[in-house]
């Protein structure tokens, strides 16, 4: 076959396109999917929260996440009458395994369920300098492991500790509101195991979902909101206190 | 490795993200910013008396250069993907954009300049060599052996509008890396617009300092004896630019005290506690204060030139430590506190490791490494000049 220079030149970034196709693979087929029709969030009840750690061990095990790190913690928080604005706060383990007594008893305590927030606007793909992170057209914050760079750019912009780095996959790890069960009509490990129904997935664009009646009828809010994140981790009951 | 932590941190906040490897690739890319700029001073703003340092500026530009991805890289969990930053890159991102400002500035700024300033003696010595030394100035020349007068004046005019480019490149590709720490709104310690302006001006008083040392230092080696006006014109631009630098880093610090923001009394207990060394101590007394007195010094009372080569070599060290310690004090002092203010962590350096101590100390001295090679390659002297001016006559007769 004659090919000349110019041919081969047009032919090489064709060739590498392709080749970077094939690597990338089929995604898993999810027939009864269709991700522009979902626009998922979670609603936390803090008033609910008993602080088991059930959660933060069904995320664990169903994710595989490695010991030391969190897709999903619990806090517990002490805010004395006298100082509002000083919280206590502690989470041994992630408060996996549940919290020991508190030492102090004037006050109030309670336990605030963290994770990804999966902001609209999120500070963490914005930064990111491949684009491995992404929001998905159903509202979900994700991380290909596969184009991943391991700069750690994603976890310094995300303003609530939620995200960290793998020490063996290299890659940044987030919760990614067990993206593999919602996408089959199931719900997210923590939500399945929460005893009391302090956490509740929410899908935003369906219109006979709980979450429209609970909006409506609740005081919400998220963290930090003067960020401009578009959080849609919405709190019921949270503190003013609560960082 | 069980790290201390005091107060309340998020779970995955307490090991730090970014290691002193990303505290030495602000260092060095300033050093690159600050060098070309002392060196635009002779080419586009006419400071004549700074010529002797023109070259050996430009070299220590492309010497730090070459080593500034380095440690970015050395950081990565996959380096082998770093590419994709060029291939795919993610516009929205300032780490993506950087790759980019450092490409352009590297090869159609530096490099440019350097060839071209170097060319006719590049030329020359491919002629006046033999073995290997012929072999690599040949390659250099790039094939263009013309060094006729007309040839030269083209290569001065386009070396100058390149130093013209070169000037904003190297503002944008410092001010660039303060970009990079001062968007991330997440972090109140680096959330600012002045860091970029800030890291800019911290670069070129660096990039002043160390070509002012490294010129006196090659003169001694070289037992040479130093242009005191040079120096004397150095020094005097260090100290406008130190003045500069040290302006805004107070106006960001009063501008914090005074605003007390919810992030206040998290990072006021920083600075008094895990960052009073580094910040207090040897950033703001040792590296800036006590640098800009001595120079100052010089500048109002006349000494011999003994007392101000002393001077200078005290002042530039001290100021080399102070930024050093100012990129520290950012980096690493960024992450040790909770983005929920509650609680703070501690930075526990390895030594053998990826991002430890000692990789840290080879990349520092890497790049005098290979500006020792470049010196040796491209000598930056006058008097080489002078002397490869008679083997060019001889070369090319009448030419």
């Amino acid at each position: 076959m004659n090919m000349t220079r110019r041919q081969l030149l047009i032919l090489l970034p064709a060739a590498a396109v392709a080749w970077k196709s094939i690597l990338a693979g089929t995604p898993e087929a999810s027939p009864n999917y269709t991700m522009t029709e979902h626009w998922w969030g979670m609603l936390v009840d803090i008033t609910k929260c008993i602080g088991c750690g059930s959660c933060v061990r069904a995320c664990q095990m169903e994710n595989q996440v490695t010991d030391g790190y969190f897709r999903t913690w619990v806090e517990r928080y002490h805010v004395s009458d006298y100082d509002i604005e000083n919280p206590k706060v502690d989470s041994p383990d992630g408060g996996k395994n549940g919290f020991p007594p508190a030492a102090v008893s004037d006050g109030k305590n309670f336990f605030v369920p963290k994770m990804c927030n999966h902001c609209a606007d999120s500070p963490c793909t914005q930064v990111c300098p491949v684009g491995a992170t992404f929001v998905s057209p159903d509202g979900v914050v994700l991380v290909d492991q596969k184009y991943c760079l391991g700069c750690r750019y994603c976890v310094q912009a995300c303003p609530y500790g939620c995200r960290f780095v793998d020490p063996k996959k290299e890659t940044a790890q987030k919760c990614t509101l067990c993206y593999h069960r919602i996408t089959k009509g199931l719900t997210t490990a923590c939500c399945e195991n929460c005893p009391t129904g302090a956490r509740q997935l929410a899908d935003l664009k369906n219109p006979n979902d709980p979450i429209h009646e609970f909006l409506r009828t609740h005081a919400v809010q998220v963290l930090k909101p003067y960020l401009a994140t578009r959080s849609k981790l919405f709190y019921n009951g949270l503190d003013g206190s609560v960082r | 490795m069980q790290i201390p932590v005091e107060g309340f941190m998020y779970p995955n906040e307490v090991e730090l993200q970014w290691s002193v490897l990303i505290v030495l690739y602000p260092f060095l890319t300033g050093l690159v910013a600050g060098a070309f700029i002392l060196a635009s001073l002779e080419r586009v703003f006419m400071v004549k008396a700074v010529k002797p340092t023109y070259r050996l500026a430009l070299l220590t530009a492309l010497a730090f250069l070459i080593v500034a991805p380095l440690p970015l890289q050395l950081h990565l969990g996959h380096p082998e993907r770093s590419f994709e930053m060029y291939l795919t890159p993610h516009r929205s991102s300032a780490m993506a954009m950087f790759g980019f400002v450092y490409l352009w500035y590297l090869l159609a700024v530096l490099v440019v300049e350097i060839w071209l300033d170097y060319r006719r003696d590049i030329v020359v010595m491919s002629q006046g060599t033999t073995g290997w030394k012929r072999l690599v100035y040949r390659v250099l020349t790039l094939g263009s052996t013309n060094i006729s007068e007309h040839a030269l004046h083209i290569d001065e005019r386009v070396g100058w509008l390149v130093t013209v480019i070169g000037i904003p490149s190297a503002f944008l590709l410092h001010g660039y890396v303060g970009f990079i720490f001062g968007s991330v709104k997440a972090n109140p310690w680096w959330s600012s617009p002045l860091m970029p302006v800030v890291f800019l001006f911290s670069a070129m008083v660096s990039g002043i300092a160390i070509v002012m040392l490294l010129y006196m230092l090659m003169c001694r080696v070289r037992r040479e004896p130093i242009d005191m006006d040079c120096v004397d014109t150095v020094a005097k631009y260090l100290f406008y630019t130190f003045i500069i630098d040290f302006s805004l880093e107070m106006l960001d610090l009063i501008h914090r005290i005074y605003e007390a923001d919810e992030s206040f009394r998290s990072l006021d207990f920083m600075v008094h506690t895990r960052l009073f060394l580094s910040q207090v101590v040897i950033q703001i007394l040792l590296g800036t204060v006590l640098p800009i007195l001595l120079i100052g010094l010089t500048q109002v009372v006349k000494l011999a030139a003994t007392q101000r080569k002393r001077i200078y070599v005290a002042a530039g060290c001290l100021t080399m430590i102070g930024i050093f310690a100012m990129r520290w004090n950012v980096v690493i002092g960024g992450q040790l506190f909770s983005k929920s203010f509650l609680g703070y962590t501690t930075y526990k350096m390895g030594f053998a490791t990826r991002e430890g101590l000692l990789t840290a100390v080879v990349l520092t001295v890497l790049p005098f490494v290979i500006l020792g090679v470049l010196v040796k390659l491209l000598p930056p002297w006058p008097e080489k000049k002078s002397a490869l001016s008679s083997v060019a006559a001889a070369a090319y007769g009448a030419d």
